[in-house]
């Protein structure tokens, strides 16, 4: 794995993080009817600096849940390795609730679709939003974000690596190039 | 993560590693368990038959609940009313269904080691639902999950099982698994219900139950199997409970700490009291729950391990 730019840096993450609360705010008219929800792993984090910096700038807190979307994933005839589960720990009602979901990279859409699914399985929001850090194309799935941190045009062999400080040693978000036996 | 075998047959030989990996995925499902809509799409397209040459309920109904909540699809074998008593042979009955496609069987049969036949004979994937007197993997790990979840761990705690361990599969399942855990295992029963020389699987022996409450964590506790012959072991049933049956007062005056399991049905009034069966010691009806968790775990690990 090659690294071929740092796209975002730890200044820069943190401004991001903070105009993405002002939209998501604004959008909402505040934080009252919203909940968020991370999708592991690094969206967990994403989103734990996104209820930090709401309550920062509005006072209130608002709930945290995280998505665990493996068991919804359309890959598991094709894929060469079993993919680990882990718990989904949602523990507040999502109904009719405005739902942020915050993931690191957007990229084929099929996560998000699986997210969806998964939603719809605990119950019936009123609206779900999307957040993401990095949309750096190639869709797959009809899909868009509704909060975007960064427009990253990427070629099919680069990967976009965000690091936190939370489980790694540094914040910043890089562009990788992955050679195709690595994929 | 994957497993390391393509079948569950029993615990004896399967690695700490594994064991964990089932634990710990269930944990997972034990979540989906409690959700408004209780089922994930993980199998769909695959067929799972369950194959039962004896009677069950939990097991067969656990199962059952397990595969329709990861949305696979299930055929349902019994004995009566099929064509075994046309006189079809086991092979041909297999191979007959098989041609229908199918991914996975899980079985239950009187005889040990069908579940490994049918493997040579079946290009699914097997999973044992209790094979004779040999193994019974499922409700062992179930038993291992239910006791990591009431106790945080399973390494370092003294585990008794308590009845007719010779006929029992679920005990010597027991056995392999917890002792791959690191728990040590003690066997209590009345002499013509433990096998001559289980002492070989690092097992010790209690002839007397007072003795059995006091010095362990856990008892689990097993039925007195009456249709597989138990009533010859024992002079009889209420002498049974006298000398070996559970009761609140025996466990009050012991370890009022000790946990109490069961792996059902209970005969209320000889392995254990109706007091302790509803009592606060035990975790009986947390088994069941668990059960299709770690069902669920043992399906979905198997079911969507990738082709080598």
């Amino acid at each position: 794995m090659n690294i071929k730019a740092k796209i975002i840096d730890k200044v820069g993450l943190e401004r991001t993080i903070t105009r993405l609360a002002h939209e998501i705010l604004e959008h909402n008219g505040g934080s009252e009817n919203i909940v968020l929800i991370g999708m592991r792993t690094r969206g967990e984090f994403l989103a734990k600096r996104i209820q930090k910096k709401i309550k920062e700038i509005d006072g209130n807190e608002p709930d945290l849940g995280i998505l665990d979307v493996t068991l919804y994933r359309d890959d598991f005839r094709t894929r060469l390795k079993q993919p680990e589960v882990s718990v989904t720990d949602i523990s507040f009602d999502i109904t009719e609730k405005d739902i942020i979901l915050i993931d690191d990279v957007l990229y084929t859409g099929r996560t998000v679709r699986s997210a969806l699914d998964a939603i719809m399985d605990l119950g019936r929001p009123s609206t779900v939003q999307f957040c993401v850090l990095v949309d750096r194309g190639h869709r797959e799935m009809p899909i868009a974000a509704d909060y975007v941190g960064k427009n990253i045009p990427t070629s099919i062999n680069e990967e976009v690596k965000l690091k936190m400080s939370e489980i790694d040693d540094e914040d910043a978000v890089y562009l990788v190039e992955v050679l195709n036996d690595q994929k | 993560m994957a497993l390391s075998s393509n079948h569950l047959l029993g615990l004896q030989g399967v690695s700490k590693e594994d064991i964990q990996l089932i634990l710990d995925t269930a944990t997972t499902f034990r979540e989906v368990l409690e959700r408004p809509i209780k089922k994930v799409p993980t199998l769909q397209g695959k067929t799972i038959l369950n194959l039962f040459y004896e009677n069950s309920t939990r097991t067969r109904l656990s199962f059952e609940l397990a595969e329709k909540r990861l949305s696979a699809d299930t055929i349902n074998f019994s004995k009566a009313g099929s064509s075994a008593a046309k006189g079809e042979s086991f092979k041909d009955t297999v191979r007959n269904i098989e041609s229908m496609k199918v991914d996975m069987i899980v079985v239950r049969h009187e005889s040990a080691g069908v579940p490994k036949y049918l493997t040579q004979i079946s290009n699914a994937s097997i999973i044992n639902a209790g094979d004779g007197r040999h193994e019974h993997p499922t409700q062992a790990l179930l038993d291992m999950y239910s006791i990591r979840e009431r106790l945080g761990q399973i390494e370092g705690l003294k585990i008794c099982i308590v009845g007719d361990i010779s006929h029992s599969r679920v005990a010597l399942s027991n056995i392999y698994g917890l002792q791959a855990m690191g728990a040590s295992i003690s066997v209590c029963g009345p002499s013509t219900m433990i096998p001559w020389e289980i002492e070989t699987l690092g097992v010790k022996v209690y002839n007397n139950i007072d003795k059995a409450i006091a010095d362990h964590d856990v008892l689990n506790v097993l039925r007195i199997q009456l249709e597989r012959d138990a009533g010859v072991l024992i002079p009889s049933v209420r002498e049974y409970h006298n000398y070996f049956g559970i009761t609140a007062e025996r466990i009050n005056k012991n370890n009022p700490n000790v946990l109490i399991m069961h792996p059902g049905p209970i005969n209320r009034g000889v392995e254990l009291s109706s007091e302790v069966a509803d009592g606060p010691f035990q975790i009986i009806l947390n088994q069941v729950t668990n059960g299709v968790a770690v069902r669920m775990a043992v399906l979905y690990l198997l079911g969507t391990k990738p082709e080598e």
